[in-house]
């Protein structure tokens, strides 16, 4: 299980400061974090805590299992991000 | 001697205003801040900017509201500084004056016909969809079968999508209701989208993109020739291009691989590599002539469109919407940089022309950097600015002003603005809304004109 994170995200990043395990990327001052969109969770490294949720001012992170239709691309889309550029590989840089 | 309580106003109560309350909140528990707005109601292009249908990002209000006003910071509505209250007469009460009144104006394009009847700024298709009470009496003729959105950002998206969304769509929306029921009449059947440059360029977020081509009952297409990219292009999306970026085009080649939908309501082409050259009619929009282009890396390696030598193409259409960039217009007696359109600034503390900082003056939000990034970029962006002015506090640099109490500000402002609106006008404006709402299950029905809006607060 992972939570994933859906296109209305407005880059508010009170998500990243309440994550235990640093699996919400890009990070502020990432080289990519100005033109990234959104933000996105790394379905290998999240713990399911639900911390994320819980600070999210417009509800945009969702569990994998309760992604409203409109938003189920986004699964695969978070774990794409990831593909690019690992949390391991972002977190030694 | 007692530390005396620093005054802060703010002045514009949009995204960019309210992050910074809420950071100067946390920052310095005894700040006491007021937040001056020109409308009787607050949040700025939360309220008047984010698409009707986009309403779980409208749920930003309730940290709006629960970080500032339910934390003692006032809101001071309907009252324009600059014009009801100067600039100077801020100074001579509040420690410190924070601007955060956006970009208010748009780019224009600079073409023959952009000014004539059914050319409109995008930006004014979406103050008056949301609501702005400036707009309410304006008037958009949707009687044509085509109108053409020039532009390839998220409001050229937004302003697509409402004038496609069926009127099911739109009626489970917060749109205002005189838009409502003007576009239920709508005439228009297709809209072409205009990018100056190619689909790797194109500054849609990808989910607003997917979001465009996966409309109830809209045809969505694009030419597969356009998705072909030239090799400038190619090479840049594979050296330099952004997650979304790719996303995009892997968007418009799906798009462009579809059949074509006969039985859609509606249809939206979105055309790349064109410039408008003319916007054509007598006495209303008739056409627009659109000239192609091609993608060069220029000497800094930018990719730029530049014109191919080709006829220009018409394209006939009876309403455009111009949607190329926000700009921000200067404020009496604060300096201005006309050539960056922003408060001349170092890390949101205003500067004289001589570089040197003005004390007691920061900016944040666009009128600090420009009309860049989305709704949680200043949230970062107010953080700057509030540190330079915590610490300017701790270090004592802004002197007490000469009028700091509260009752000195508020009989001023009740000479100058007898509807004033407070915290307690808005909370009414705000149930009533509601209330509306409910009873015709939509988010909210908005009081759209100014003196709705001041006989709720009243």
């Amino acid at each position: 299980m992972t939570y994933v994170i859906a296109g209305s995200c407005i880059k508010d990043d009170s998500c990243i400061e309440v994550c235990p395990v640093d699996c919400i990327h890009p990070k502020p001052g990432a080289p990519d974090f100005e033109t990234a969109e959104q933000l996105y969770i790394d379905p290998q490294v999240c713990i399911d805590c639900d911390a994320c949720v819980e600070a999210c001012p417009i509800d945009a992170i969702f569990a994998e299992f309760e992604l409203p239709a409109k938003y189920e691309y986004a699964l695969e889309l978070n774990e794409q991000f990831f593909d690019e550029q690992s949390t391991a590989e972002r977190t030694a840089a | 001697m007692a530390r005396t309580r620093p005054r802060v106003a703010i002045v514009g109560a949009g995204p960019a205003g309210a992050f910074a309350a809420a950071c100067l909140l946390r920052a310095r528990g005894d700040a006491e801040i007021d937040l001056f707005e020109r409308l009787p109601t607050p949040w700025g292009l939360l309220r008047g900017g984010v698409a009707p249908d986009h309403q779980e990002i409208k749920r930003l209000e309730d940290a709006f509201d629960r970080q500032t006003l339910k934390r003692g910071c006032r809101f001071l509505g309907n009252v324009e500084v600059g014009v009801d209250v100067s600039h100077s007469e801020l100074m001579r009460h509040y420690t410190a004056v924070i601007y955060a009144t956006g970009a208010q104006t748009d780019k224009s394009l600079g073409i023959p016909g952009e000014h004539l009847p059914g050319s409109w700024a995008a930006t004014e298709f979406v103050a008056w969809y949301n609501g702005h009470p400036d707009y309410r009496e304006v008037e958009f003729d949707l009687s044509a079968q085509r109108a053409v959105v020039i532009g390839n950002g998220n409001v050229a998206a937004d302003v697509t999508r409402m004038l496609t969304l069926s009127a099911g769509e739109l009626e489970r929306t917060d749109l205002a209701d005189h838009a409502l029921e003007a576009l239920r009449a709508s005439r228009i059947e297709e809209v072409i989208v205009l990018g100056r440059r190619g689909p790797a360029q194109a500054a849609f977020t990808s989910a607003e993109l997917r979001e465009l081509g996966h409309l109830d009952g809209v045809d969505m297409r694009v030419d597969v020739n356009d998705v072909e990219l030239d090799p400038v292009s190619r090479r840049w999306l594979t050296e330099a291009g952004t997650f979304t970026a790719r996303k995009n085009v892997e968007l418009l080649r799906d798009f462009a691989a579809r059949p074509a939908r006969i039985d859609a309501r509606r249809r939206i082409e979105l055309r790349f590599l064109h410039s408008p050259v003319q916007i054509r009619g007598t006495t209303s929009v008739e056409a627009i002539d659109v000239r192609r282009n091609e993608i060069v890396r220029s000497d800094d390696g930018a990719l730029r469109a530049r014109a191919l030598d080709e006829d220009v193409e018409t394209i006939e259409c009876g309403l455009v919407l111009r949607s190329v960039g926000y700009r921000a217009v200067p404020l009496p007696d604060v300096p201005f940089d006309e050539r960056h359109f922003v408060l001349p600034n170092e890390r949101g503390r205003v500067l004289t022309p001589d570089g040197e900082p003005l004390p007691g003056v920061y900016a944040v939000g666009w009128i600090k950097r420009g009309p860049t990034g989305i709704l949680g970029t200043n949230k970062r962006d107010a953080e700057e600015t509030v540190s330079c002015l915590a610490d300017d506090l701790q270090a004592a640099a802004l002197p007490q002003p000469p009028n700091p109490a509260r009752e000195q500000i508020d009989a001023l402002l009740a000479e100058r603005q007898p509807d004033l609106v407070t915290v307690e006008g808005w909370r009414a404006i705000d149930r009533l809304e509601l209330e509306r709402g409910r009873s015709q299950q939509r988010p909210r029905v908005k009081l759209a004109s100014r003196s709705e809006l001041l006989a709720a607060a009243r």
